[in-house]
């Protein structure tokens, strides 16, 4: 075929070539200019983004200051903003989140990597995965008719019972509250902790558990002691990604937090978040100074959001560049 | 030789356990997806998907205005979106050095991690509070923002994973690159990016917080961009929060509803690629 192609190939190039190379120039610097038009709408819409919740919360800004984070009282009539029920409930629901989320997630991640059969492993993190896909709005659904029931007939008094003497299980119990939020979230963010948390550990070379297991080692003892440090900083990514979902997770939050603003010692009390005070009163608010407090715990909200999920990416990125070829 | 005994059974033990782990977390999708059945089912009927609601009180009625809803304004927000999303996933992967492809692909990410209520108060900032009226077009504007970041971090991995050579023998025949790019490597990649796109559209079906203040929700049907309009996640959420049995009845229907259009679709995203372009095949 080439022997046939290549003698061929250079005859019309003289007649016609300078045209055609100009025409594949400009062919080349008309697809750059629209590709460039795509990749510059990312920048520019972030850009927008920070720009118009910026204005859009100045009112509160000035007048509030930084006093806003540390303000208690939220009292839309009164025209006072405090936001610091919001941080808390925000950071409280998410840690609680991740102590019952991470220990799952990496289990699972572990022993898909490591122990199970072969040909369990692409099912079990599929059916995982499918839980991503599930709308927050239908766990929301599901928390407040079927979990919250569950809960507040069975594992809260059982909680009051056994763990009451501690001020996080003690108080009436709602329903509604910061533990059935967290619960919830947990199960939310468990695919994506899972999931990236996999692909790290599949990013482990086999020579380090081979070197292990020849050493002596039992399987357990190769994935504490060779395959988990190695893991390390791309397995904290994993986690603190999951935070960042958890942070931002508006409706199941909206839907099963109790929605109070108030700082309680017991679970069992309700809360608010930052993403659920937005959802609850965007729509409702009357006053600019209103509009512009509930901006303001937006900006918040993405300055926090933005600083996780960074560090996350980092540690990732860490583990990405260091380790070798990916195993299967 | 009791040593040994005791670290065999201790890692049995850590086995075990994370059997267990594994059965906890695959437990709550089951139960979820088993509830949705036995409690939306019941409501189900060719009238679910064709009519209108009716006030509180009656029985009956449809979520015909919402179903169209979401079709209308995930449908604009993909048609703005997916080429958005391609075109940056391109240029990232195919000027990977330059500034604007790295500036590009950093923010993506911090886009992707953005909470998508926050996605919805920007949009209410740029389009409502301006034109001072919600709007389906304001929503589907939060929808399209979501799925860029999901598209171009997709096409861009894909696109990486053409092999060089394909790329090498269209430049030596004499392809321009423009036509190597479109006709050779970003065919190659298609089946992937078709994929990632479909998952893309899948997500923002199901989200519910960039509508609450954009879309609002209505009880009417509509098919005016510039008007509230209803959509599927949103009547599950107000009807879940709503006072009457009735209403949560239907909150169950419609999020079967819901959890069937995104399930077929991440499902037929992800077996219409089975196969081709798997790192853990």
């Amino acid at each position: 075929m080439a022997t046939t192609i290549l003698p061929d190939a250079p005859a019309p190039a003289p007649a016609e070539g300078t045209s055609t190379l100009a025409g594949s120039r400009r062919g080349d610097r008309l697809f750059k200019g629209v590709l460039t038009v795509a990749a510059l709408a990312v920048p520019v819409l972030m850009a927008f983004l920070v720009y118009e919740l910026y204005v859009g919360s100045r009112l509160a800004i000035e007048r509030y200051g930084l006093g806003f984070v540390a303000g208690t009282t939220w009292d839309p009539v009164a025209e006072e903003f405090g936001a610091a029920p919001l941080i808390f409930g925000t950071l409280l629901s998410s840690l609680l989140a991740l102590v019952i989320a991470v220990p799952l997630s990496l289990g699972v991640a572990i022993y898909l990597t490591e122990f199970a059969p072969r040909a369990v492993r692409q099912p079990i993190a599929f059916i995982i995965e499918l839980l991503a896909a599930i709308p927050s709005v239908v766990y929301g659904l599901w928390g407040i008719f079927v979990l919250i029931p569950l809960l507040k007939a069975h594992v809260f008094p059982f909680l009051r019972d056994t763990l009451g003497f501690l001020p996080f299980f003690q108080g009436p119990i709602y329903g509604p509250s910061m533990l059935a939020a967290s619960i919830i979230l947990a199960i939310m963010i468990m695919p994506f902790i899972m999931s990236v948390a996999r692909e790290v550990l599949l990013a482990v070379p086999g020579s380090q558990r081979e070197a292990a297991l020849a050493l002596g080692a039992t399987r357990w003892e190769a994935v504490v002691s060779a395959i988990l440090p190695y893991a390390r900083s791309g397995i904290l990514g994993a986690i603190i990604l999951g935070l960042g979902r958890a942070l931002g997770e508006t409706m199941a939050v909206t839907m099963l937090i109790g929605n109070r603003h108030e700082i309680a010692a017991s679970l069992f009390a309700p809360g608010y978040t930052m993403a659920a005070v937005i959802a609850n009163e965007f729509s409702e608010a009357a006053t600019d100074i209103h509009f512009a407090a509930l901006t303001y715990v937006a900006l918040v909200l993405f300055l926090v959001t933005v600083t996780v999920n960074a560090a996350a990416r980092l540690l990732i990125w860490r583990v990405g560049a260091g380790g070798g070829g990916k195993r299967s | 030789m009791n040593r040994k005994r005791l670290r065999r059974w201790k890692s049995n033990l850590m086995v075990g356990l994370m059997i267990a782990a594994v059965v906890v977390a695959v437990a709550p999708l089951l139960f979820i997806l088993l509830n949705l059945v036995v409690k939306g089912a019941g409501s189900l009927s060719f009238g679910f998907f064709t009519r209108m609601p009716v006030p509180a009180g009656e029985t009956g009625g449809g979520v015909a205005h919402a179903i169209v809803g979401t079709l209308i304004m995930v449908g604009m927000a993909a048609l703005v979106g997916v080429p958005l999303g391609i075109g940056a996933g391109l240029f990232s992967a195919e000027f990977p050095g330059t500034r604007l492809a790295k500036a590009s692909r950093f923010l993506a990410d911090v886009m992707n991690g953005t909470p998508s209520i926050v996605v919805g108060v920007f949009a209410w900032t740029l389009i409502v509070a301006r034109t001072k009226q919600f709007s389906a077009l304001a929503g589907s504007a939060a929808l399209a923002m979501l799925m860029i970041p999901m598209v171009m971090r997709t096409t861009e991995e894909l696109i990486k994973l053409v092999p060089h050579s394909l790329r090498e023998a269209a430049l030596a025949l004499g392809y321009p690159r423009w036509r190597t790019t479109v006709s050779i490597v970003l065919r190659t990649a298609l089946p992937g990016i078709v994929t990632g796109s479909l998952l893309a559209v899948a997500r923002v079906a199901g989200e519910t917080a960039p509508l609450l203040f954009t879309a609002l929700g209505s009880q009417f049907f509509s098919l005016s961009v510039n008007e509230p309009m209803a959509a599927l996640p949103l009547t599950v959420f107000q009807y879940a929060t709503g006072p009457y049995e009735e209403w949560h009845q239907f909150a169950w229907a419609a999020a079967l509803v819901l959890i069937i259009v995104v399930m077929v679709l991440s499902l037929a995203a992800r077996l219409a690629t089975r196969g081709r372009f798997t790192r853990h095949g």
